[in-house]
């Protein structure tokens, strides 16, 4: 399980201010504090408040000033291609984009930005129609990234399906179906895709959001969830994934497994 | 769709650890594929073989196994030369006469054993107790002291008796065979003990107590091939180079220990003993084996062979 710690984004305070001010201090804190906490990456998002003319400069500066204080990839979040290319261009080690739809006129700048920057890239399996509601209609788009992932030469290990989460107040019958698509979009094709999804966007405006999220993470990784963007700052949460990593026998078992876990 | 060829692409690589010091040092592990898969990743050591010297005579091994040690069993510097003579990259001196039931030697007596045979012979020492786990923590503690810098490997070390042995380990620079009977779970378990007194994980390797052909050796092989796919997935407390005692076992075998006049219909116990013997030693390093400790020269030369086409790059 690959968990890509979400707290680098312009939406919380601390991040919005650090980026006004051009302060690294919590830029830096996030980063060696989600490293600490079992991140494999960091997701990287300038948020909504910085103009879209500047968001290509302030991406290249958070994704420098993170990797600076800790050792892992990022994950380029932004809707805003510019933006997507100036984090690729900073970054060292093998990034990840975030993210494409199936529309293709998306796919078509950045599956090859994927294939030049040797980087991973998200795919979201939806289109200018919205997020479909059935799993099969979820597929049949999964399928799209997948065959212009194939086309540009990006391999399945690099290209990460997010079957796309409602929040459970909101879209409750999206649950089993997200369940359901996870474990169709590992029959696509072989080796097969790998999947990701912005886990707190299940708990989005509910109570008991920790508990939503941990329960959630947990059903989809039965399903076939191969990471997470997620609050890793969540000591239950990193049981949970390490207990959950022994009883799908991707680890081996041994008795300090919690703490082997974190010791990675 | 191009066909694309579809090659395992592992994160992780197991530990690479030296043995020995001087121009006869050795080094095993550092694999980044399964065993030979040259067209998948690294295989940049050879795995070694080591031909076990008992301190004192082994009367009860039968005939065959004596024979080409003839006049040396009961003098373990001159049983050492010999074998190093047949090609052993290494010599596994057994301190059998330190067990209660034979002559409960003194951890002082093997101490001076041990350096004498380190000063007869060039190549990397393996060091192992009697098997009575207090005693080898006694014994090992003295050998470890009187080898100091030679860079041995010495154990065996189990769940009780790994932490005299460890610290003499790490005090005169050693490394630790960890033994346990075939059970992953705990053999990871027993690493993690040993990292926690900060041995370096590479100054480790697992010793899944296999069995030879016949007496369970699907066991041993399922263990040791898990073992290195959790090694190769990043698992670091696996990530250490298996040893394979494979003579005491293969030896054991009514196989290879009944003469022919016993069982003729077997055939000719010269060539069946061997393959005996090589059979699970090529089976075990197939599951990710490094390190192998042999009785006869003759299967070690068999062994060789083997190894040396199974090193030829079949990269593509």
């Amino acid at each position: 399980m690959i968990l890509i710690g979400e707290r680098i984004n312009g939406m919380f305070k601390d991040i919005r201010e650090g980026i006004l001010n051009k302060n690294p201090e919590p830029i830096q804190y996030w980063a060696k504090r989600q490293y600490e906490m079992c991140a494999g990456f960091l997701d990287i998002n300038t948020g909504p408040t910085v103009e879209p003319q500047d968001q290509p400069a302030v991406m290249e500066w958070l994704v420098k000033t993170a990797q600076e204080a800790a050792p892992l990839p990022c994950c380029v979040d932004s809707t805003n291609p510019d933006a997507i290319e100036a984090g690729l261009k900073a970054h060292k080690g093998k990034a990840m984009i975030n993210s494409t739809t199936a529309d293709q006129w998306k796919m078509d700048i950045y599956i090859p930005m994927a294939a030049k920057y040797n980087a991973a890239i998200i795919g979201l399996a939806m289109n200018d129609k919205g997020v479909p509601k059935s799993a099969a209609d979820r597929v049949a788009l999964a399928m799209e990234i997948v065959v212009n992932c194939d086309m540009h030469g990006v391999p399945m290990e690099d290209l990460y399906i997010d079957p796309l989460m409602l929040p459970a107040n909101v879209g409750q019958e999206h649950g089993v179906e997200v369940l359901e698509t996870l474990r169709q979009i590992k029959t696509l094709a072989d080796p097969s895709p790998r999947t990701t999804m912005g886990l707190s966007n299940s708990s989005q405006g509910c109570t008991n959001r920790h508990l939503i999220n941990r329960t959630f993470l947990i059903m989809s990784m039965a399903c076939g969830l191969d990471s997470a963007i997620c609050d890793v700052n969540d000591d239950l949460l990193l049981d949970e994934v390490a207990a959950a990593n022994l009883l799908l026998n991707k680890d081996i078992y041994c008795d300090s497994f919690l703490k082997t876990f974190r010791s990675r | 769709m191009a066909v694309t060829i579809a090659k395992e692409k592992w994160t992780s690589k197991v530990g690479e650890m030296e043995l020995g010091a001087g121009p006869k040092a050795v080094k095993v592990g550092g694999e980044t594929s399964l065993s030979f898969l040259h067209f998948e990743g690294e295989i940049p050591n050879r795995p070694v073989l080591a031909l076990e010297v008992w301190d004192m005579e082994p009367t009860e091994w039968p005939d065959m196994v004596k024979k080409p040690f003839e006049g040396v069993l009961a003098d373990p510097v001159a049983w050492a030369k010999k074998s190093v003579e047949y090609g052993a990259d290494v010599v596994a001196l057994r301190f059998m006469s330190a067990h209660p039931d034979f002559k409960n030697a003194a951890p002082e007596e093997c101490a001076a054993t041990a350096k004498a045979v380190a000063e007869a012979v060039d190549v990397p020492l393996i060091i192992v107790g009697c098997g009575v786990e207090e005693k080898d923590a006694a014994v090992l503690e003295k050998v470890a002291e009187a080898l100091n810098g030679k860079q041995c490997l010495i154990g065996c070390a189990t769940e009780k008796n790994y932490k005299t042995i460890t610290a003499a380990a790490m005090v005169n620079g050693h490394s630790v065979i960890a033994s346990s009977p075939l059970d992953i779970n705990l053999a990871k378990q027993l690493n993690i003990l040993m990292t926690e007194m900060n041995l370096p994980a590479n100054r480790i390797v697992i010793d899944p107590l296999v069995g030879a052909l016949g007496y369970g050796i699907e066991y041993g092989y399922s263990i040791m091939e898990r073992a290195r796919m959790g090694a190769l997935m990043g698992d670091k407390m696996l990530a250490m180079p298996v040893i394979c005692f494979v003579g005491q076992e293969a030896w054991k075998a009514k196989e290879a220990k009944s003469p022919d006049e016993e069982s003729p219909e077997w055939g000719a116990q010269a060539k069946r003993a061997i393959l005996w013997e090589v059979i699970t030693s090529t089976s075990f390093a197939l599951a990710g084996g490094s390190i192998f400790i042999l009785r006869h020269p003759e299967s070690l030369k068999h062994i060789n062979a083997h190894f040396n086409k199974m090193m030829e790059s079949n990269a593509y």
